[in-house]
């Protein structure tokens, strides 16, 4: 009886590939979206990823995401390394700060301070130089997206020259010398990163009573990640957190306190009424075109099991291939976007949530038809 | 397989069966107590005027319908015993259906659309489609096996849907109006075919018709009037009966 249900429901072509191009709809934007929020979520804690050494962050009890700086004074560094269970303590600056481009133009850029000694903290990948010429006098490392973008030189014929090695710029007045580009994660920040030395990070920002953002902690080996933040809480009255927990935190904020989560979350649901909509309702159609033969199957005596596993299959068949399509679509797009502003991030889990999404429409979209086909009378073969 | 009474030589055994639709002001009385004895090996058919309870009745006696009063039992076996799983188990072995229009699966080739019995009967496909192929082979279709039904005229596809009807071996074989569709010819050629084919001692075939010019084809006429059987007669008599009124 499969292949009757298959033919029956190829054989409508219009209805067919109306309802396949419902499910693809839905699957599209459901996938699509999801992954481009997934990858908005990920980018809220860029800056994390890129600093993956430390397991401990000491910050600011106020703090409520990573960005969110709220400067400490620089003897909590020494105090934190005195903790019992501490493997190293360092201080790291952020900050934004103007830099005079040749030009004349000012652009703001992230400055990140590492620890004069071992820096630590330093960018996740590096494209020219070393980390370690960050000790030459002035020096500072670019990421690539500043250097190629807001912070390239344009040529008086209006050509953008990327920064490059020995190129120098002005920070807050101060000069510095390019020794190196690197590339670090995008993050909701749009300016360019700059990375320096936590002395002269402290030299070029404005002159304030606080100037360290967070000391990174390396625990000692053995020693309980959470007991030791439970200690270093205690002692310094700052918080700790794991690597893990300030993710959380962050992200934890953006859904709070963003509308991110919200917009997405309609689009997911539009998604999905649409698809419902669309496929659900051309589905049933398709049951009430094929009404009189369901019901001539009937009279001959196949089972309301047998019409229900037909129907069944006839949502699954449009189910998988709508999915497939789909997803797959929305996996080209996540690839033609892969190095754009648009984030995208499409984990195994979410091909689960868009399976489970398309399984749901086309389970409601089969109920009406199974009930109709279900409750249908054989006697209606003898109508004309 | 059922258990059916072979001892019996009715087919078909109805005692003052009545049928109403819907209720209150609007209902219906459909079939007001009839009487009606089908032998095995016979060829009955049905007459009488629209709205006389025709199809009613053939859709009881072929358990798509059920009846509200009296007595029917087919191949010895009351249907007011028999659950909803035994009916359509009932069907599904004993019964071939040709109707008005045809009913044929628009999607499906003549030798699939044959072979469907066979597919609710629990055959493979392979096989059923093979067994279709010599039913179509039978009824003269054998070389448009692969033709969807709108590729087929009426005649050709009424053949097909009696190949369909023939091809699980069914002791009882309903026929709705199978003619009305057709030219008077084609009608009388499927007709030819029906009678060669459907006909056996161990069966029966119903036919509600009113195409006068086929009845010739019937071992008994029962004509119906109002929810009942009027008369019960061979074809001559009928045909007589008729031109003295
Ligand atoms: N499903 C139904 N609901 C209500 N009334 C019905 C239904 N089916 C048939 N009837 C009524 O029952 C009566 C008998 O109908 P039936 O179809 O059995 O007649 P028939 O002899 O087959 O007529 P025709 O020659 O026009 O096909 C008619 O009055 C009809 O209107
Ligand atoms: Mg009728």
């Amino acid at each position: 009886m499969n292949f009757i249900a298959l033919k029956m429901l190829v054989g409508n072509r219009a209805k067919y590939l109306g309802i396949i191009f419902g499910l693809t709809f839905a699957s599209l934007l459901i996938t699509q979206q999801s992954a481009i929020f997934l990858g908005l979520m990920t980018r809220t804690f860029g800056f994390l990823t890129d600093t993956g050494l430390p397991d401990i962050w000491v910050v600011d009890p106020k703090v409520q995401y990573i960005d969110d700086l709220k400067p400490l004074k620089e003897t909590e560094s020494l105090r934190v390394r005195g903790i019992e269970g501490v493997e190293w303590a360092v201080p790291m600056y952020k900050g934004l700060l103007k830099a005079r481009l040749p030009n004349g133009t000012f652009q703001a850029c992230i400055l990140v301070g590492l620890d004069d000694e071992t820096l630590i903290g330093g960018p996740p990948e590096m494209l020219q130089g070393k980390i370690a010429d960050l000790r030459n006098s002035d020096a500072i490392i670019v990421d690539i997206v500043g250097a190629t973008g807001k912070l390239a030189k344009i040529l008086p014929d209006g050509t953008r020259m990327p920064l490059h090695i020995d190129d120098t710029m002005e920070l807050n007045d101060h000069r510095a010398v390019v020794v190196g580009t690197c590339r670090v994660q995008r993050t909701f920040q749009s300016q360019p990163v700059v990375y320096t030395t936590f002395s002269r990070a402290t030299l070029f920002a404005p002159r304030e009573r606080k100037l360290m953002s967070f000391v990174l902690v390396k625990a000692k080996q053995g020693q309980d990640i959470n007991i030791l933040c439970q200690r270093i809480r205690q002692m310094t009255g700052l918080a700790a957190y794991t690597h893990n927990e300030l993710r959380e935190l962050t992200v934890h904020y953006y859904m709070k306190y963003t509308g991110i989560p919200i917009n997405f979350g309609i689009t997911v649901v539009l998604g999905f009424i649409v698809g419902v909509a669309i496929a659900g309702q051309t589905f049933y159609n398709f049951t009430l075109d094929n009404l009189r033969y369901f019901g001539t199957l009937k009279a001959m005596g196949a089972s309301n099991g047998t019409l229900f596993r037909m129907i069944i299959l006839q949502a699954s068949t449009v189910g998988g291939i709508g999915y497939g399509i789909g997803v797959g679509a929305a996996s080209v797009f996540g690839l033609m976007t892969g190095n754009t502003e648009l984030s995208f991030y499409l984990p195994w889990q979410l091909l689960v949530f868009s399976a489970t999404s398309i399984t749901l429409i086309c389970a409601a979209s089969s109920v009406l038809s199974i009930w109709k086909v279900i409750r249908l009378e054989p006697a209606i073969v003898f109508k004309s | 397989m059922i258990e059916m009474d072979t001892m019996n030589t009715n087919a078909v055994l109805c005692r003052g069966v009545t049928k109403t639709y819907g209720s209150g002001s609007t209902q219906v009385h459909a079939l007001s107590g009839v009487d009606l004895e089908v032998c095995l090996g016979e060829h009955m058919m049905l007459v009488g005027p629209s709205g006389s309870g025709k199809t009613t009745l053939i859709s009881i006696i072929s358990g798509v319908l059920d009846h509200d009063g009296g007595e029917c039992r087919v191949f010895g076996r009351e249907f007011s015993h028999m659950n909803r799983y035994e009916k359509t188990l009932y069907r599904k072995q004993n019964v071939g259906f040709v109707f008005q229009m045809f009913n044929l699966i628009p999607t499906l080739s003549a030798a699939e659309n044959v072979a469907v019995p066979l597919l609710i009967n629990g055959v493979s496909r392979s096989e059923a489609v093979d067994r279709a192929r010599d039913v179509l082979n039978r009824v003269g279709l054998g070389d448009r096996t692969y033709s969807l039904p709108d590729q087929l005229s009426g005649g050709q596809q009424q053949r097909v849907a009696i190949a369909r009807a023939l091809i699980h071996n069914p002791r009882l074989i309903v026929c709705d109006e199978p003619t009305s569709a057709l030219d008077h010819e084609t009608g009388h050629k499927v007709m030819e075919l029906l009678h060669e084919t459907a006909i056996g001692v161990d069966r029966a075939l119903i036919v509600v018709t009113h195409d006068a010019r086929i009845f010739s084809f019937a071992n008994r006429i029962a004509k119906m009037d109002d929810g009942r059987i009027t008369y019960v007669t061979s074809p001559h008599h009928y045909l007589e009966n008729e031109k003295q009124n």
